[in-house]
């Protein structure tokens, strides 16, 4: 966990400071006032953004959440892509099933790249992976079971990342609508490679079926809106937890992409 | 009319590469939606009609997606009382989970709602066949996709974070429930997340408002075809 730690830390300097807040830095660093900053952004935008009576999120905000996003679906993309293109690895009878969630992680990395650029923002570059999780998984592309493994901790944790952010794009409507829309297909993702696996479709408690734990950690959480929903319903407590999935921030979410990263 | 501009902005600038028909549909499904919405508002809403109308903002939003939780809790809770001929254990395993999450989301929107909730339904299924597996998955299948939709449509007009994060707490579900409903339907095929639901240039779900007809029959209209006590949404979009 240490690593992990050091890892993140280092991760979160290198990776999201240069990338994401460049121009942030520069502007600061060369004692630009608020006004020349926001001259960068397109005039609508900043008409619209600022004059809004509710607290909306800053353009930089929503770029450095648009390139978190885009860091993922880069680790979903390549590693289907990678999948796909391992012969032998996936069973002929369910080569469809990848090849359609495979399309729809090019799509949102394309989708999120416009945006950010629309934005007025500079799309992070795609890392290097490493999909043995240094060194973790070593049987990631010859073990089926492993790939699809792997495929449902990426995918889960992909709906739980979304929506984590869901509230920080409060204000900013079409980039939220956007982001709600990417996070049920990833959802329906996670429900289809769950149940090719033997899961259920939903998330148990925090069960993580033999897959690293902590990326379900919360996921027993049976409190909503201050209600704990078991005290108020008939269904068991296994159904409530199932029926209700929890967000997740982006500091571990980054712990856990952490090792499939390689800088 | 600022945040139109954004809108427009975004829209233009986002969807360039997309085939046009599809930027249409989108664009009208994101703007004109609201329009209809409007005009739907002038013309439904006769108080004492028997119509029960959701209300405005997020109390709205929120009774309306307790409408139609109740709806799905009330048809899975039929499927699970009289399983259609030769249910196999599999398929009964996934419906008998889909009527506890229903329920769950039912009771809690219920509770969350307080005074505010509108009052218990009442259904109408006999357009549905509960002997027969076909009828009853699809039925499944449409309701499941009603719901996706109808949350991501709903969620980016919610102005609370709390309620936002509810919505998107029980939408998730909804996509695994849809898919694994798809999937029964059409095993091992690439329905689970099918190009009639999932933008393929995209990859974005679906998202409808209330009375948007965009992709056909509105989510109100939908619902009430379920329902003996038929529900109004005149103040959303």
């Amino acid at each position: 966990m240490k690593a992990l730690k050091i890892f993140e830390e280092a991760y979160e300097k290198e990776v999201i400071e240069k990338n994401f807040s460049r121009r942030e830095a520069l502007t600061k660093g060369l004692g630009l006032g608020l006004k020349t900053a926001l001259a960068a952004v397109p005039f609508g935008l900043l008409d619209a953004l600022g004059n809004k009576a509710q607290a909306a999120p800053s353009n930089p905000d929503i770029i450095k959440i648009l390139n978190y996003a885009l860091t993922l679906e880069y680790l979903e993309d390549t590693f289907y892509k990678t999948g796909l293109s391992t012969n032998g690895l996936i069973a002929a009878t369910d080569t469809t099933i990848f090849m359609q969630i495979s399309k729809h992680e090019t799509a949102h990395v394309a989708l999120l790249k416009t945006t950010i650029t629309a934005l007025g923002g500079t799309p992070v570059a795609e890392p290097t992976f490493d999909f043995t999780g240094g060194g973790q998984f070593p049987d990631v592309f010859t073990s089926y079971q492993r790939f699809m493994g792997l495929s449902v901790a990426f995918e889960d944790l992909g709906v739980r990342a979304y929506k984590g952010q869901a509230v920080n794009l409060l204000g900013a409507k079409d980039v939220l609508a956007a982001a709600l829309n990417i996070h049920s297909v990833e959802a329906r993702h996670a429900s289809e490679v769950r149940r090719l696996r033997g899961s259920k479709g939903w998330i148990t408690i925090a069960e993580a079926d033999g897959l690293p734990g902590f990326i379900y950690d919360g996921e027993e959480n049976t409190v909503q809106l201050g209600i704990d929903v078991t005290s108020i319903t008939s269904v068991d407590i296994n159904a409530v937890t199932q029926a209700f999935d929890e967000p997740l921030a982006m500091p571990p979410v980054l712990t856990i992409v952490g090792p499939f990263i390689k800088q | 009319m600022k945040e139109q501009k954004l809108h427009d902005y975004l829209q233009e600038t986002l969807h360039r590469p997309i085939q046009r028909k599809r930027f249409l549909r989108f664009t009208a499904l994101a703007s004109g939606s609201f329009m209809l919405g409007l005009t739907a508002c002038r013309k439904e809403g006769h108080p004492g009609s028997g119509v029960i109308d959701v209300g405005s903002a997020d109390i709205g939003i929120l009774n309306f997606a307790y409408a139609l939780e109740q709806i799905e809790a009330a048809f899975y809770t039929k499927v699970a009382a009289s399983w259609y001929k030769n249910a196999p254990l599999s398929e009964m395993q996934v419906l008998f989970d889909i009527m506890h999450h229903e329920v769950a989301h039912r009771d809690f929107l219920k509770k969350a709602l307080g005074s505010n909730a509108i009052g218990d339904l009442q259904f109408d299924f006999t357009t549905v066949d509960f002997t027969s597996r076909d009828s009853v998955l699809k039925t499944a299948k449409a309701l499941e996709d009603t719901g996706v939709s109808a949350y991501n449509g709903a969620g980016p007009f919610l102005q609370s974070a709390d309620y936002l994060k509810i919505a998107g707490k029980i939408v998730s579900v909804e996509a695994r429930h849809a898919a694994a409903i798809r999937d029964i339907l059409n095993p091992k095929s690439a329905d689970f997340a099918g190009d009639d639901t999932v933008d393929p240039a995209t990859g974005l779900d679906l998202a409808r408002t209330p009375n948007s007809t965009t992709y056909g029959q509105s989510i109100v209209a939908t619902a009430n075809s379920f329902l003996l006590t038929k529900i109004s949404a005149t103040q959303l979009p």
